[in-house]
């Protein structure tokens, strides 16, 4: 062939996009080059990510579900909820036709021993109509006769309130933001206007200040006694320094509970640390301290067991700083005092913020401890959690607080990165 | 000459030691000029350091005293020295601004604002970073880094500079550059520079006198072309440049020469500079530059048989590595002249030197 073709590639368009000699546009042929890495990659982390979905995600997903799910009264009472949102106007008790349908559905439930269910449920919005609705079921299941209407309010005179019928349409939306301010101290009244608490009833807000006062305090006392700490492990010699920090480290060897029981022994009453104040004569025997089983207690046995998570990123930041810019800074003229003010303090921040936040978090959500040793002035929000999930079984309640000390981190984690600056915690 | 006139800086039977064992420092006397620059230079672990540091202040000495500017300052803690100091990695401060860093001498001596700000401009331009300031120490390159800490040292105008080895983590071409730009500062603003290293051609290049610190003890004083051509013993020898080491045992002493007889059998003549006593041991040390390849006869003293065993091409010279007096590490520099010998490997030849290229040490 004489006519020669310059030697230019088969065919790319006169366009912008590079491409591979054949006329691939590059970044088709580099995915395809890396497909396979990426995909040995996806499948190494495959275990862990299928395991945090499953453990972690989802749970906590069903929690904040659980936090406004009301499913009690559509699947129990379905007839009367309906007819309740449809026909009554709120004035008043409702017409003969609502009472009976709600006493057949009653005497229904009754006999397939799940009225207990409407009770407790509708007991949550006010305290007293677990007995009403029980009471009630068992009188009319026996010998109920219409007209209904009077024979309910013959029962009791509460069913002749508008109140009563207006807490029952509240409490039977398939959502329900009553859980969330329940757990702010706050409720929804029988027409539907969100009001306070009764003084009495009033304990979660306490509660959420009472935590996070315990935990601000006790962040504050690791930082204290951990900043010092981890000065020194970071500028002592490796043999010391490893010594030192086998020492800081073995409270994270022991159970739990095995140290806070230590705590109990040292601090009550009776104990170690009364006896020898008794013995040496700072205080009476009458006199002896109440250290455990209450706040103090509390606090004191928390910061021992957190004292480790202050410690590790300060040390592992201070770690990093050479030693040379103190010298540095005495060098160019700053006494002892203001180099460490000016040149070492405000770069171990990243490892105080991370300490801190660390503990704060950890000591926000905080159980076993303050249930051993905290007493009544000592529990914390997670205690009520507790409680609710284990005695009263509220656990639309239990969620609903859980979701809040959840939210309560998260703005606290948005709050430090604003600040700090997340990519700048060291951990370690 | 140290009476004369009254040094600026006078190390006085300085001994320091750590463990109370051993001595890092044995019995140092030391005088430093005003407007001097002087490098300590030895090998790791020779004591230099720690000499840098008890004049910094963040080392004690065990005994004797330092005089600065005819004060006792043994008892003066650092920062009430007004000394500058440059370290090894910088050691700027990664949270502050480059401006900040060098305005913190400024700031920590409450110098006002507005003369602070002119000063740390000055200094940044003196190091040719005036537009930088604004930038973290993080984001500079290592020259750049180490023009701040330098600028950061000079900004209050110490009378006395310490620089613990600051070149040492630059390539070799910016270190190079570096060297001349501290030099020429040193000139300009003729203060008194310490300037600690253990690169031989760093301190050839800048120093006005190197001090050659072996085992704690100063085995030479000198000015760099003095210690290069006459190194007073064995160590400053192998130390400062490259150097043919011949040992034997001294025949006769005429003088300051002296005729050695080599190991080989072949006998040397050299000047006796640490050889004095009949067959006693020592070691000639002689240059490789200084030795001619095919030399004419009766031009030197010193002739004898060689054989190529090995050929480097440097660029600007060629190394050989020749057998010579029986020892087979004999190193030749031949320059790349137009003209020059060309060596082949196995080859047969003669090497000469004049006696006065050729020292014996002390063994």
């Amino acid at each position: 062939m004489a006519d020669a073709t310059p030697l230019a590639p088969a065919g790319p368009p006169a366009d912008d996009i590079l491409r591979t000699r054949d006329g691939v546009p590059l970044k088709t042929t580099l995915r395809r080059v890396t497909r396979r890495q990426r995909l040995i990659a996806l499948g190494l982390v495959m275990p862990l990510l299928v395991f945090i979905v499953v453990t972690f995600l989802a749970p906590i997903g069903m929690m904040l579900l659980r936090a406004v799910d009301n499913p009690v009264l559509q699947t129990q009472i379905p007839r009367t909820v309906a007819l309740l949102a449809s026909d009554w106007d709120g004035q008043g008790p409702p017409d003969e036709r609502i009472f009976a349908t709600l006493a057949e559905e009653m005497i229904q439930q009754y006999k397939a021993r799940e009225i207990a269910r409407v009770g407790t449920r509708l007991n949550y919005e006010q305290s007293g109509l677990r007995s009403l609705i029980t009471k009630t079921a068992r009188t009319i299941a026996r010998r109920g006769t219409p007209p209904w209407k009077e024979t309910f309010v013959a029962i009791d005179d509460r069913w002749g309130d508008a109140k009563t019928w207006g807490i029952i349409r509240q409490a039977s939306s398939r959502y329900t933001p009553s859980f969330f301010l329940a757990a702010v101290d706050l409720r929804l009244d029988w027409r539907g206007d969100v009001v306070a608490q009764p003084e009495e009833k009033r304990i979660y807000g306490l509660m959420f200040g009472r935590t996070l006062w315990i935990s601000a305090l006790v962040t504050a006392l690791c930082l204290a006694l951990g900043f010092p700490l981890a000065c020194l492990l970071a500028s002592l010699p490796l043999r010391q320094s490893n010594l030192l920090m086998i020492l800081v480290l073995l409270p994270f060897w022991t159970s739990l509970l095995v140290r806070t029981t230590a705590w109990i022994v040292l601090l009550q009453t009776e104990g170690v640390i009364n006896d020898l104040l008794v013995w040496i004569g700072m205080l009476s025997d009458e006199g002896r301290i109440q250290m455990i089983y209450n706040q103090t207690g509390t606090i004191i046995a928390m910061t021992h067991i957190l004292l480790p998570f202050m410690v590790l990123p300060i040390y592992s930041v201070m770690k990093t700083i050479p030693p040379t810019h103190m010298r540095a800074a005495r060098s160019l003229g700053a006494t002892p005092a203001r180099a460490f003010r000016e040149v070492y303090l405000p770069q171990t921040l990243p490892g105080v913020g991370a300490g801190a936040i660390l503990v704060f978090i950890l000591s926000v959500g905080y159980y076993i401890t303050p249930a051993l040793v905290g007493g009544r002035t000592g529990e914390m929000i997670s205690n009520l959690i507790a409680y609710h999930m284990q005695k009263s079984l509220n656990w639309g309640l239990a969620a609903a607080l859980g979701a809040l000390l959840l939210a309560a981190v998260l703005v606290l984690y948005w709050l430090y990165n604003r600040l700090i600056g997340i990519d700048k915690m060291k951990f370690g | 000459m140290a009476e004369t006139t009254d040094p600026f800086v006078r190390f006085q039977g300085i001994q320091k030691s750590y463990d109370g064992e051993t001595l890092v420092v044995k019995d140092l006397w030391l005088d430093i000029a005003k407007g001097e620059f002087l490098t300590l230079l030895g090998p790791s672990g020779s004591g230099k350091t720690t000499c840098l540091m008890m004049l910094a202040g963040f080392e004690t000495p065990t005994h004797g005293d330092i005089i600065l500017d005819r004060t006792p300052i043994n008892t003066v803690p650092p920062h009430r020295r007004g000394i500058g100091m440059v370290f090894q990695n910088y050691a700027l401060f990664p949270h502050m601004s480059v401006a900040e860093n060098v305005g913190y001498p400024l700031k920590v001596r409450g110098v006002g604002r507005a003369d602070a700000r002119d000063r740390v401009r000055r200094a940044l331009d003196m190091v040719e970073l005036g537009a930088l300031g604004s930038r973290r120490p993080a984001q500079l390159s290592g020259g750049q880094q180490q023009r701040v800490a330098l600028a950061r040292a000079l900004v209050f105008e110490p009378s006395l500079v310490l620089l613990d080895e600051p070149l040492g983590a630059l390539d070799k071409t910016l270190r190079e550059q570096m060297q001349y730009e501290l030099k020429h500062i040193h000139e300009t603003l003729g203060v008194t520079m310490v300037y600690v290293t253990h690169d031989q051609s760093e301190a050839l290049t800048m120093s006005d006198r190197i001090a050659v610190f072996n085992d704690g003890v100063i085995q030479q004083l000198d000015q760099p072309s003095m210690l290069y051509e006459h190194p007073g013993n064995a160590f400053v020898a192998q130390f400062i440049g490259e150097n043919n080491k011949l040992m034997g045992r001294v025949e006769d002493v005429a003088g300051d020469r002296c005729r050695v007889r080599a190991d080989s059998g072949d006998l040397v003549e050299a000047l006796a500079i640490r050889a004095s006593g009949l067959g006693e041991r020592t070691l000639m040390s002689l240059r490789p530059e200084r030795v001619s390849v095919n030399p004419p006869p009766g031009s030197m003293p010193n002739v004898f048989d060689a054989e190529v065993l090995e050929l480097i091409y440097l660029g600007d010279h060629l190394r050989s590595r020749m057998r010579v007096c029986g020892q087979t590490d004999f190193i030749v520099k031949v320059p790349n002249w137009a003209g020059h010998v060309h060596l082949r490997p196995g080859e047969h030849l003669t090497v000469g030197w004049h006696v006065e290229d050729c020292r014996a040490l002390d063994a």
